[in-house]
């Protein structure tokens, strides 16, 4: 008896590894999905280019491209050719809530990969690397991070940009008041108004704001940075057969030349909804990322 | 659910969480009061000259109260803190001078207090149409005015009739000052969804914050519960008897 337990033992842990070739072993997500015959891809409203609406109210972006990849292999990994796709919007704030509850699947959106977040969610392979920086009006003769004492700023509420903002006043002694916008358009729309002269924020989503703004030629962003953070698409924690997948995809997405491809269709392209061009070449340190696939949070 | 939390530092700030919230709580508390003075005042006006026998007075008071029911409360907000300061160069130059937060402050308060008004006005309105028409009469043929049959006979009645619905209204004012959110003023709910945003902990988050408004809202229902009893008429109506309602 003592010999057979550690025998069922190795046989059953051998079990939970093997790979997915039936529906039975399939866990976590991919199980979800097979079972109920959908996968629900979660996808932001303004998050431009990333992932957004255009005008016909159809989530699309530089996010939801490369997860369409993602949605390509579970459709032939689970053999299942007609899987429908459901689209569900997202914010800042209810994001990691829905995709624990099961609401969603995968988000693909512009969610920086923290450690912080890390305890609580997964993150596939980098795919976007930001710098946490200011939008500023030209006319305003503010050329660094510095310049902002003393000036109302605003920044959207729930981002990373907020603690940042906080620790930078703190260690170089700054003193800027800052306005909540509750999402991109609302701190943005406080700028355009000269309500603040600063909108603290991502650098790519600032450009995202700006290129769609009435004058996009009156702002620029500032050549400092706060933190560089890296985005990547979030799924549910403890889910290593999708996760699996998920890595698998994205390291041979971003190896071959598609990768560039989709990359210039969303940064260096006129996109929707105002066929604006966002002229945003790849940086030295998202090439780094490509070359090697990574899922490192900071 | 580990309520430890609470007494964890927030990230780049002074303080625990639980100072965030009750700093948050604070505001919550004092735009409540500012907005129920404005809409005590505005709505009792208001209740009244739509009881008035005066046409334009009736009209006036109806389209307030129509304006104001009728838009949702975020949006009201919104065309305060965003569109009025748009459309007019010279509130905006005013607004920019301000402290940010003063502004939000202010914005909220006079927003609360202008919706909330439309609805005390409705409660006020039906007080005052509650009572027999023979009381105005009683006070038009003793040979008072049209003002001191108001103060003297019709509105000290209608008044404690009201006291139920006025609590409601108190209760809901409360509530709705989580929607100031909306416009960046750090009350109870913008700290309640900063904490959930960088802890992740939106369960204990909202489970403070739930029972502070339970707390809260319990609170103003007292209160106005001991008013109503301490004011009511003896033999008349049903006020002191139950409380509350």
């Amino acid at each position: 008896m003592n010999k057979v337990l550690p025998a069922l033992l190795g046989v059953a842990l051998a079990s939970c590894f093997a790979l997915p070739s039936q529906a039975q072993d399939l866990t976590g997500t991919l199980k979800k999905i097979k079972e109920t015959g959908q996968i629900t891809v979660a996808h932001r409203e303004s998050s431009i280019p990333f992932s957004y609406l255009d005008d016909k109210q159809q989530p699309i972006g530089y996010s939801m491209d490369i997860c369409a990849k993602v949605v390509d292999a579970v459709k032939t990994e689970l053999k299942m050719p007609n899987l429908k796709v459901v689209y569900q919007p997202v914010t800042s704030s209810n994001r990691i809530p829905l995709l624990q509850n099961g609401t969603i699947d995968i988000e693909c959106g512009s969610t920086t990969n923290s450690v912080e977040r890390q305890k609580l969610v997964a993150f596939g392979p980098t795919y976007f690397r930001i710098q946490v920086t200011a939008a500023v009006k030209k006319s305003s003769n503010i050329n660094s991070l510095a310049d902002l004492n003393g000036k109302n700023i605003s920044t959207t509420s729930g981002t990373t940009a907020v603690p940042l903002l906080k620790a930078y006043e703190k260690t170089k002694n700054v003193d800027v008041k800052e306005i909540y916008g509750k999402d991109h358009a609302e701190s943005f729309l406080l700028l355009a108004e000269d309500r603040v002269v600063a909108f603290v924020m991502d650098d790519i989503l600032l450009a995202g704001q700006i290129a769609n703004s009435r004058s996009p030629g009156d702002y620029k962003i500032l050549n400092e940075s706060l933190r560089a953070e890296p985005y990547g698409p979030m799924i549910r924690k403890d889910d290593p057969q999708f996760k699996a997948l998920l890595d698998k995809t994205l390291t041979a997405l971003y190896k071959s030349p598609e990768m560039e491809r989709i990359y210039n269709k969303w940064y260096m392209s006129p996109i929707p909804p105002k066929g604006v061009n966002l002229n945003f070449p790849m940086t030295p340190q998202l090439k780094a990322d490509f070359a090697a696939p990574n899922d490192k949070g900071v | 659910m580990n309520p430890a939390i609470l007494l964890e530092q927030v990230p780049d700030g002074d303080g625990t969480w639980l100072m965030s919230l009750a700093s948050g709580l604070q505001y919550t508390l004092v735009v409540a009061a500012f907005a129920w003075i404005i809409a005590f005042v505005l709505g009792s006006i208001l209740g009244v000259m739509r009881t008035t026998e005066n046409k334009w007075a009736v009209r006036l008071g109806n389209a307030y109260v129509e304006l104001f029911r009728n838009i949702p409360l975020i949006v009201q907000f919104f065309v305060w803190y965003f569109v009025l300061p748009g459309l007019v160069p010279a509130v905006k130059a005013w607004v920019v001078s301000l402290d940010p937060t003063t502004h939000q402050f202010v914005t909220a308060i006079v927003c609360l207090g202008l919706f909330t008004a439309a609805r005390i006005s409705e409660q006020v309105r039906s007080g005052i149409q509650a009572l027999p028409r023979g009381q105005r009469m009683a006070g038009y043929a003793m040979g008072l005015t049209q003002a001191q049959t108001y103060q003297y006979v019709l509105l000290p009645v209608a008044y404690r009739i009201v006291i139920p619905p006025m609590t409601s209204e108190l209760m809901n004012l409360i509530k709705n000052t989580a929607v100031a959110f909306s416009i960046g003023l750090v009350e109870l709910f913008f700290r309640t969804r900063e904490m959930g945003e960088l802890t992740f902990r939106y369960f204990e988050a909202f489970a403070a914050a739930t029972l502070t408004y339970v707390i809260i809202a319990m609170l103003a229902n007292r209160i106005m519960a001991f008013i109503e009893r301490r004011i009511a008429i003896p033999g008349f109506i049903s006020g002191g008897v139950g409380g509350g309602h």
